[in-house]
């Protein structure tokens, strides 16, 4: 976890975010994908915000939303004091540098056509930075080097790299700008386990050098709880729990955060621990259940959790959750 | 019907590169006997994709590749085939039949133009003669079998329409249809979530426990082997370099490397600090070090007498092997564990 002040400024404040899709044309009319729902939270400088949650709850859309890939159907983005919520396209070019994105797949993620050298030169192009080509080149050596990896492989075609290795090339193309803020969508999850640590790793150390805040978005909270000095959980486009890690670790209030401890292997073979499985999917989108979108898979429903989308409510300092069941004790993995 | 219902000895398999071969897995033997699982586990480039491959005949003919070594399959009716020997079309006669396979990318291994009825009755359809009305009647029993609700609707479905997750378990009714006795999984959670993959190793263990198959399940992740296997393998550079049991292999694990595979998995502990990897990366298979292929990356590496020559798997305790020279000597000075050390 990285060391970020209790009372820093936040870099990145967000409020009642919606992103909708559809609702004309391809989609057929009234047919509004609700992918990101009413979501508030801030990101201290220097902290390092976990966003976790199945494929479709969301979180992938909600990192490409602050960086203000997509423009928001309503609520507030502010980033470093100043509302880009409505900033055009202009504008935000100046911020780009700023705010940067490492990207799951290192293999569809990096152009096959391009040296690596020119793949991490790219933003800087972009940019107009004004710098030579010598200058370019020495930024990028830089890069590389920040990611542990050779001045040569300037020259080399990704196809040359394995996977851990364009995870890197990947994550100097963000650094190359010199960004205040990252988002790193699912950054280890297509690599094998022994390198997974490497990139992870390599990430913890470039935030603490660089002083970098980040969003760090993944499926696994093994991997976030080494990483991330918060966390929030994500279902069908809302957040259901945010806490600081221990907090979440040592005593979870929602049943999906439960489920989703529960659902992390462990690798003890006299374990084969009794698991609350959770069953079936995320509902669609298209068509959110009413009340608690999570009730159909939990365990704990009771009738009165589909009269109303439960509020996020403090349960603890700094520990919010989106559950009226109080009465109800939930497994954690880390002793309190 | 006791004994093995695949046996594999002396695998392996060359890629043809330019002039030379070069060599993807070495020498893997192993045995699998109804009902039980054995995890096949290795980073990307370990061999163990390939070593599956070969054993359905997936691979590219000769001369591209060069395959050597047995795979014993007992059929039906208990006669003894030699997957690796036989003729094409005897072999199109098995597969999917009496051995089965599934993939890392359920949405790369449907087609995606044809329905998921359609898709699993053509199975039952080649192997039994059934006509589609009764193929797709047994489809829906199958969709039904891997937990998909809805079934008779869902055959009807595109892949497309499904989750991820649906897709696998698509993937599995395909493979069950005609009950097979040996199914290899190749990282079939790999590309899901943790719930996801939580859910479908609970239906593989219990498919299993009706039909009594024996399954080979290739993983990177130790943490899923513990979850499903009874037997390990781990694979390095084409090598077995650790098998034996999950328990012995996993709680006192032999080979550094697999030790390494073990500590690498993610926890849940918030221990804080860095998270343990190994460092480096698979050799190039066609420039492999002289000695123990994992030496480079090893911390207990020592020129003598790890880079002389390829170590042998040598057994470590009963039916639990390991590649290693220097075993014995690790396991003893790291002997904080007496208890575990004197039964091994």
């Amino acid at each position: 976890m990285s060391a970020a002040p209790q009372d820093a400024a936040p870099l990145l404040k967000v409020e009642g975010l919606r992103q909708h899709y559809g609702g004309r044309g391809l989609f057929g009319r009234g047919d509004v994908v609700r992918a990101v729902e009413d979501v508030s939270f801030e990101i201290r400088r220097g902290e390092t915000l976990g966003l976790v949650g199945e494929s479709g709850s969301g979180k992938s859309t909600l990192g490409r939303a602050l960086l203000r890939a997509t423009v928001p159907t309503a609520g507030r983005i502010t980033f470093g004091g100043e509302d880009i919520t409505a900033w055009t396209a202009g504008r935000l070019r100046a911020l780009r540098p700023r705010m940067q994105m490492i990207f799951q797949d290192p293999f569809s993620s990096l152009n096959p056509r391009m040296t690596v050298g020119g793949i991490v030169a790219a933003p800087l192009v972009i940019q107009r930075q004004g710098l030579d080509r010598a200058a370019r080149r020495a930024r990028v050596i830089e890069a590389l080097a920040t990611v542990g990896l050779p001045e040569r492989a300037a020259d080399r075609y990704p196809h040359e790299f394995s996977g851990g290795q364009r995870q890197r090339i990947g994550i100097a193309r963000a650094l190359v700008m010199a960004p205040d803020f990252l988002v790193a969508d699912e950054p280890v999850s297509a690599l094998d386990v022994s390198i997974q640590a490497q990139v992870v790793n390599l990430l913890m150390e470039v935030r603490r050098r660089l002083s970098l805040t980040m969003l760090f978005i993944s499926h696994d909270l093994a991997v976030v709880g080494h990483v991330c000095d918060r966390v929030a959980v994500m279902y069908l486009g809302r957040i259901v729990e945010i806490a600081d890690t221990r907090s979440l670790f040592s005593g979870p209030r929602h049943p999906y955060t439960e489920a989703l401890f529960a659902a992390v292997p462990i690798p003890d073979p006299t374990l084969r621990r009794p698991r609350v499985l959770l069953d079936g999917d995320l509902p669609s989108p298209l068509a959110p259940p009413s009340g608690c979108a999570f009730r159909g898979r939990c365990r704990h429903a009771l009738p009165a959790c589909a009269a109303a989308v439960p509020p996020l409510r403090a349960v603890g300092p700094g520990h919010f959750a989106a559950c009226i069941r109080d009465d109800i004790a939930l497994a954690a993995p880390v002793a309190a | 019907m006791a004994g093995p219902v695949l046996e594999v000895r002396g695998l392996s398999v060359g890629f043809a590169d330019g002039r030379r071969t070069v060599p993807a897995v070495h020498e893997v033997a192993f045995t699998l006997h109804p009902g039980e699982t054995l995890a096949l586990v290795g980073e990307s480039g370990s061999g163990k994709s390939v070593t599956s491959l070969a054993l359905m005949r997936l691979l590219p003919p000769a001369p591209r590749t060069r395959v050597t070594g047995a795979a014993l399959l007992r059929g039906r009716d208990g006669t003894v085939h030699d997957l690796l020997a036989l003729p094409d079309a005897a072999v199109r006669a098995l597969r999917g039949d009496r051995i089965a396979m599934i993939f890392q990318e359920p949405m790369t291994s449907l087609n995606p133009v044809h329905r998921i009825g359609d898709q699993i009755a053509e199975s039952v359809r080649f192997h039994r003669g059934l006509d589609r009305h009764a193929a797709l009647k047994r489809a829906e029993g199958l969709i039904e079998r891997v937990g998909i609700p809805d079934a008779a609707r869902r055959l009807r479905a595109y892949p497309h329409e499904l989750s991820g997750g649906m897709r696998q378990r698509v993937m599995i009714a395909m493979a069950l249809a005609c009950d097979p006795a040996v199914l290899i999984a190749d990282e079939p959670t790999t590309a899901l979530d943790v719930t996801v993959q939580s859910q479908i190793l609970a239906l593989l263990k219990g498919l299993q426990r009706e039909t009594g198959m024996g399954l080979v399940f290739i993983t990177h992740n130790l943490g899923v082997v513990a979850e499903i296997a009874d037997r390990v393998m781990v694979m390095y550079a084409g090598r077995i370099v650790e098998s034996g049991g999950v328990v012995p292999v996993m709680t006192a694990p032999r080979m550094p490397y697999t030790a390494g595979l073990i500590a690498s998995v993610p926890r849940l502990d918030l221990k804080g600090g860095e998270m343990v990897s190994i460092p480096g990366t698979v050799p190039d298979p066609r420039a492999p070090p002289p000695g123990c292929a994992f030496a480079p990356r090893c911390p207990h590496r020592r020129p003598t007498p790890c880079d002389e020559a390829v170590p042998p798997l040598e057994a470590a305790g009963a039916g639990h092997d390991v590649r290693c020279r220097r075993w014995a000597e690790i396991a003893a000075a790291a002997a904080p564990r007496p208890a575990l050390e004197a039964r091994a």
